[in-house]
């Protein structure tokens, strides 16, 4: 194709008419979503964190305070205990799927007898809405009615655990409720890794006698290394998006006890209604995952070349 | 060989024990959804199973399933077709019409980008506009979010379908005195059609799903969808469990259809932005 300058306006003409205009409008639309919808946002964050904003009588009034909103945050003791126990769940929940994730792949990629059924049905927690998993988990949570409680009642136990009420059990329950939903994702990934493996390299260790155990750990394992350092990158970006669940299932209670940076977020915006506060904090949380995202990308840029 | 097949049934029995894990929470939501409330208090297994429940949802006056269950369809509807044309045209032109590297590389990490972000981050703008707007509390607001949130999903598994189709077709088709365009959807979509069909779909099921902008973005029934209306039932004092019950399984339906016909292409798709193994 002819170099056309961008300046001639009949090279102009014949790119968004001619014959070959097809690839220029094709990519058009999303262009013009990604910049209106996720640039543009961006540039309407920095504005809103620089100001105090407010709705009165329907209208938004806004009023410039410069870095005032460092004031506020130094003010707000929630937004360490969020960071805090976002940073508990995320670490708990990488590491946990991660093992789980990994097993699962081994075990299913071992046999052929059920591999469809386990297969589909193992995907399940990863499509059906969150929300319900949340509700379908304080359903068995119930300190009243629930599956547990009642289990437990049945076996005779005096000691009947609140759950999601229990201030020093609430973010292990969430967690919980997060590996059954989040192991399936970890399992995906690792199945990919592991049936990527050569054949021939399995059938070798087995014929020199090597067992089950020694073959995860002196085949599988390091052949999956990077996948598996990669998959865990990668569920850390996701497990800072946590909302849907801790949602229903707690709120972020009892007290701060799963309070997480999403849920702070919106509770400033939405029961707070401090817009240019919310917006200054998901900014900041822009800033670290851009940092934590490009380092996920180098990673996996580092892995794939040493794969091949 | 004894040894080999004890093996085997005791990874099959473990495995049997991950299935059961996975699917009990399911078949309680939809045990629970089918007792009365006396049932549920009681805790018993044994009951009389009664769509009560259904019909308190989608009929009863302290609900609004059918509006809900209206707008979800609707907005799970618009934002598939829209990534699906607008995602599929992006993803053909960026893999297959010599765009330079650093443009497709460079929509390829965008997409990426916002797949990983915490789309808590874009709630107060899009409030904001959706109020600006007027389409604050009407579905064209969740539509508007969900159609970003969705687009590197659309994007990045057609371009791993065109990836697949061999080059030749096109140049044929151009040869033959197609244009571009005409090569496009003449040629390329239907052969991609099964590929095409899992990527909407797929966009379909998480539209449905999503929580975060179906709640930020609507206050009433006029434009919430399923997963709020389960919410707020969780947040009354006193939770009416067997509608919650009825209701998170309504919202489950489209995700289980979807194993049923679960097949490779969807796997894949649940895992855009891992690296390939």
């Amino acid at each position: 194709m002819a170099q056309a300058s961008l300046t001639n306006p009949t090279d102009m003409r014949a790119r968004l008419f001619g014959a070959g205009s097809f690839k220029y409008w094709s990519v058009a639309p999303l262009l013009i979503i990604l910049v209106i919808f996720t640039a543009l946002p961006i540039i309407q964050l920095l504005q809103m964190s620089v100001s105090e904003l407010e709705f009165i009588e329907g209208e938004l009034v806004s009023e410039f305070i410069g870095l005032g909103q460092l004031d506020n945050l130094a003010k707000d003791p929630i937004a360490g205990i969020a960071i805090k126990n976002t940073l508990v769940f995320v670490v708990a929940v990488v590491l946990i799927e991660t093992f789980t994730g990994f097993a699962l792949a081994v075990a299913i990629s071992r046999t052929r007898t059920f591999s469809i059924v386990y297969r589909s049905v193992v995907i399940i927690p990863l499509l059906i809405p969150p929300v319900a998993i949340g509700t379908m988990w304080s359903l068995i949570y119930d300190y009243n009615y629930g599956l547990i409680t009642t289990i437990l009642i049945e076996l005779g136990v005096q000691y009947l655990p609140l759950w999601t009420a229990d201030p020093d059990l609430a973010l292990i329950s969430v967690i919980i409720v997060d590996v059954w939903h989040w192991t399936s994702f970890m399992f995906l990934i690792m199945l990919a890794g592991i049936e990527s493996i050569p054949p021939s390299l399995l059938e070798a260790a087995r014929v020199d006698g090597a067992n089950e155990f020694r073959m995860i750990r002196h085949v599988i394992l390091p052949m999956m290394a990077p996948t598996i350092l990669v998959a865990m990158l990668l569920r850390t970006i996701l497990a800072f998006k946590v909302f849907d669940q801790i949602f229903v299932l707690t709120s972020g209670g009892p007290g701060t006890a799963t309070q997480v940076i999403s849920m702070h977020i919106y509770k400033v915006f939405s029961e707070q209604f401090r817009l240019g506060y919310a917006a200054f904090l998901s900014l900041l949380v822009a800033a670290f995952m851009t940092v934590f995202v490009v380092f996920y990308f180098w990673a996996s840029r580092v892995v794939r070349r040493r794969l091949g | 060989m004894r040894q080999k097949t004890l093996h085997k049934i005791i990874l099959n029995l473990a495995l049997l024990v991950v299935v059961f894990i996975i699917l009990f929470p399911v078949f309680y939501i939809v045990q629970t959804s089918l007792k009365s409330t006396a049932d549920i208090y009681s805790g018993t297994f044994f009951f009389t199973a009664r769509t009560k429940n259904y019909e308190e949802i989608f009929t009863g006056s302290r609900s609004n399933f059918a509006e809900l269950t209206r707008n979800s369809l609707v907005v799970s509807s618009a934002v598939a077709i829209i990534c699906g044309g607008i995602g599929s045209l992006a993803a053909y032109s960026v893999s297959r019409l010599n765009w330079p590297r650093w443009v497709t590389g460079g929509i390829l990490v965008w997409l990426l980008f916002i797949n990983m972000m915490p789309p808590i981050v874009f709630v107060t703008p899009y409030y904001l506009w959706a109020r600006a707007a007027g389409i604050y509390d009407t579905p064209a607001a969740v539509v508007m979010a969900h159609v970003v949130l969705n687009m590197p999903l659309a994007v990045i598994m057609m371009m791993n379908f065109f990836a697949e189709v061999p080059k030749e077709l096109e140049e044929a088709a151009v040869i033959d005195g197609c244009t571009q365009w005409q090569a496009f959807s003449r040629v390329i979509v239907p052969i991609v059609r099964p590929g095409l069909a899992a990527m909407a779909v797929l966009v379909f099921v998480f539209s449905w799903k999503e929580f975060l902008f179906a709640l930020s973005l609507t206050t009433t029934s006029a434009g919430r969808t399923i997963p709020v209306g389960i919410a707020n039932f969780v947040q009354e004092f006193n939770i009416r469990y067997g509608e919650m019950a009825a209701g998170s399984f309504v919202a489950m339906i489209p995700a289980l259809i979807l194993v049923l016909l679960a097949q490779r292409h969807i796997i894949k798709g649940l895992t855009v932005g891992a690296i390939k193994g």
